[in-house]
């Protein structure tokens, strides 16, 4: 296998994968930890706990019947432990490969193909950053925010959701020191013009060298606008149907701003993290 | 130890497993040693800059996939600074996949390709033929044959020309492509599909249509490498829906004479290495010193008269 060249790839991960395998992995806990989102856990090797923030594995899920799933799913990592020896995910039911998934007890086998992608990278003069996330999204952004604090920075956390019977990581944040703000639709508290009003409140306190992104477009269209006005970097994390996850199929191509232009990018080569200005809503 | 060479239209592999155009980059690199194929088919390159297709580009279908991804090429400058140079650093066989709109397009991107480093050229006719209406010049055998005449006339390198499965006769346009002059032919192409989400009531692809691949399609695929198999002298290379050993197996004992692995890498990136050391295996395990032994080995027992004839009771 060649050595890559990670300087070739627009913002490259903080750990770059070069390699990938497909592990054959065994479920420990599968469970739901409210309504509406469940959380895996299965046992990995060093190989796929080397996985870096805001990566992926593309999942096999099992067939669940003659229409099951024929392709892998992605999903990004929502914990690598390597002294344990598991990688955890958080997901959602929405669809034929995320319904098998929920299928399957401890004891089970999941085939795991990555790390995959280009994570998140983290500047090493930014003193203090704030993620913003919605749904599931806040999963991808719970091992950035345990990378930031290891790296000595500060975290808030503007954490959406729904209600807060679907709010999910809050703790996961709270436990690496992040200050969380959540927000719900229920509450009345989620709102672009409420939360534009706590963002430059961040802003204005010197809590905001970089933003972070990722489950929805509203928050993105609104992160990239404070940071044009204040000249803040930023990174988000986007999803798109994918199939080889490895580049080769192009089923995963987005529209980019760059340079004055419009790129077409593969999210799982390219990304699944992006610059927030590059980003174009969807 | 099995002799696990084979030779494709003048081309020498030292193993009859290779991947589909399409379905194969440098990112598989990732998981795949890259040395241990027997030839590396890259993505079909056109000297016209394409952004592809309209979203979703794919969509999931019973053991199978439909795509429509359109060709997003860069075009040849990109073609010669950056795909060559990542290929040529393997000691692999490197096929060049082309197409164009034209005869003579075909014809000089043909000539263009014709470099240091690559191995052979693979003609993959499918695409629409703007000088006669959009219709694809695999779709009949004068076409198909004109476009690899030209090629042929443009290049010294092996041709191995990809027939399209949605024809009528594909042995007809097998024997075509074969006189005017190519050294190996890909069976086959996708098969033109469609599918529909019924909630939306719109089509799941962006285009509407889209090619058919994966396992759904194999014994179909089979049945027409046979059948050319037993219409031309050149070797057939088998492509649809393998994603085994014992498909590629399969494909050889019905004349190819090697195979190439597609939609399969999507689900499982390291099929083309299980689908090879299972071919090994299975030579071992039935005696065969050479993979070669096995091309169009299948028997066929003639059928007895009174056998057929329940097929046409008016006889």
């Amino acid at each position: 296998m060649k050595s890559p060249d990670p300087g070739a790839e627009p913002h490259h991960a903080t750990a770059y994968s070069i390699a990938a395998a497909e592990f054959d992995c065994e479920v420990i806990e599968n469970e739901a930890v409210n309504a509406e989102y469940m959380h895996i856990v299965a046992t990995a090797d060093p190989l796929a706990t080397s996985v870096a923030a805001g990566q992926f594995f593309h999942m096999l899920c099992p067939k669940d019947g003659p229409n099951g799933p024929f392709f892998r799913r992605p999903m990004s990592v929502y914990k690598a432990d390597p002294k344990a020896g598991t990688v955890a995910f958080l997901y959602k039911v929405t669809g034929s490969g995320t319904r098998a998934l929920a299928t399957l007890a401890p004891g089970d086998r999941l085939d795991l193909f990555g790390p995959l992608g280009v994570g998140f990278a983290l500047e090493p003069d930014w003193r203090r950053i704030v993620v913003v996330g919605r749904g599931v999204g806040l999963a991808t952004l719970a091992p950035l925010a345990e990378l930031a604090a290891a790296n000595g920075m500060g975290v808030t956390a503007v954490l959406s959701a729904r209600s807060p019977a679907v709010m999910i990581s809050g703790e996961r944040f709270r436990a690496v020191g992040a200050d969380v703000i959540e927000v719900t639709d229920a509450g009345g508290t989620s709102g672009p013009a409420r939360l534009e009003r706590v963002l430059r409140g961040l802003i204005a306190d010197g809590m905001a060298d970089a933003f972070f992104t990722c489950g929805s477009n509203r928050l993105l269209l609104l992160l990239q606008r404070l940071g044009r006005e204040f000249g803040i970097p930023g990174q988000v994390a986007l999803e798109q149907q994918m199939a080889c996850g490895l580049g080769m199929c192009f089923c995963c191509v987005r529209e980019f701003r760059v340079d004055g232009g419009v790129a077409h990018r593969r999210v799982c080569w390219d990304g699944p993290v992006f610059d927030l200005q590059e980003a174009i809503s969807w | 130890m099995v002799d696990m060479n084979v030779e494709i239209g003048g081309v020498r592999l030292a193993n009859p497993v290779m991947p589909a155009s399409g379905t194969f980059a440098d990112g598989l690199d990732k998981a795949v040693d890259f040395e241990r194929l027997g030839a590396m088919v890259i993505k079909t390159i056109t000297r016209e800059l394409r952004v592809g297709n309209a979203l979703p580009r794919v969509c999931e279908t019973p053991e199978g996939m439909l795509n429509s991804i359109g060709i997003p090429s860069k075009g040849m400058p990109y073609f010669h600074e950056e795909t060559l140079p990542t290929y040529t650093r393997y000691s692999t066989p490197l096929v060049v996949s082309i197409s164009a709109p034209t005869v003579d397009g075909f014809a000089s991107l043909a000539d263009e390709v014709s470099l240091p480093g690559v191995a052979a050229i693979e003609a993959n006719i499918s695409c629409p033929n703007l000088e006669e209406d959009g219709k694809a010049f695999a779709n009949e055998a004068a076409s198909a044959e004109r476009a690899t005449a030209a090629i042929r006339r443009r290049t010294s390198l092996p041709l191995w020309v990809k027939l399209s499965p949605n024809v009528t006769d594909i042995a007809e346009i097998a024997r075509a492509v074969e006189a005017a002059g190519a050294d190996a032919l890909v069976v086959a192409n996708t098969f033109l599909a469609m599918a529909v989400d019924i909630e939306s009531q719109r089509p799941r692809l962006g285009s509407v249509t889209g090619g058919l691949s994966g396992p759904a399609i194999r014994p179909i695929v089979l049945r027409m490498t046979w059948q050319c198999a037993r219409a031309v002298d050149v070797p057939i290379i088998g492509c649809g829906g393998i994603a085994t050993a014992e498909d590629a197996i399969e494909y050889m004992l019905a004349g190819a004479s090697a195979v190439q692995v597609g939609t399969v890498t999507f689900v499982h990136p390291t099929a083309m290495i299980s689908v090879l050391e299972g071919i090994e295996s299975y030579c071992l395990r039935r005696g065969y010193e050479r993979v070669t032994d096995l091309v169009g080995a299948l028997s066929v027992e003639e059928a007895d008269e009174t056998d057929m004839e329940w097929v046409d009771p008016l006889r």
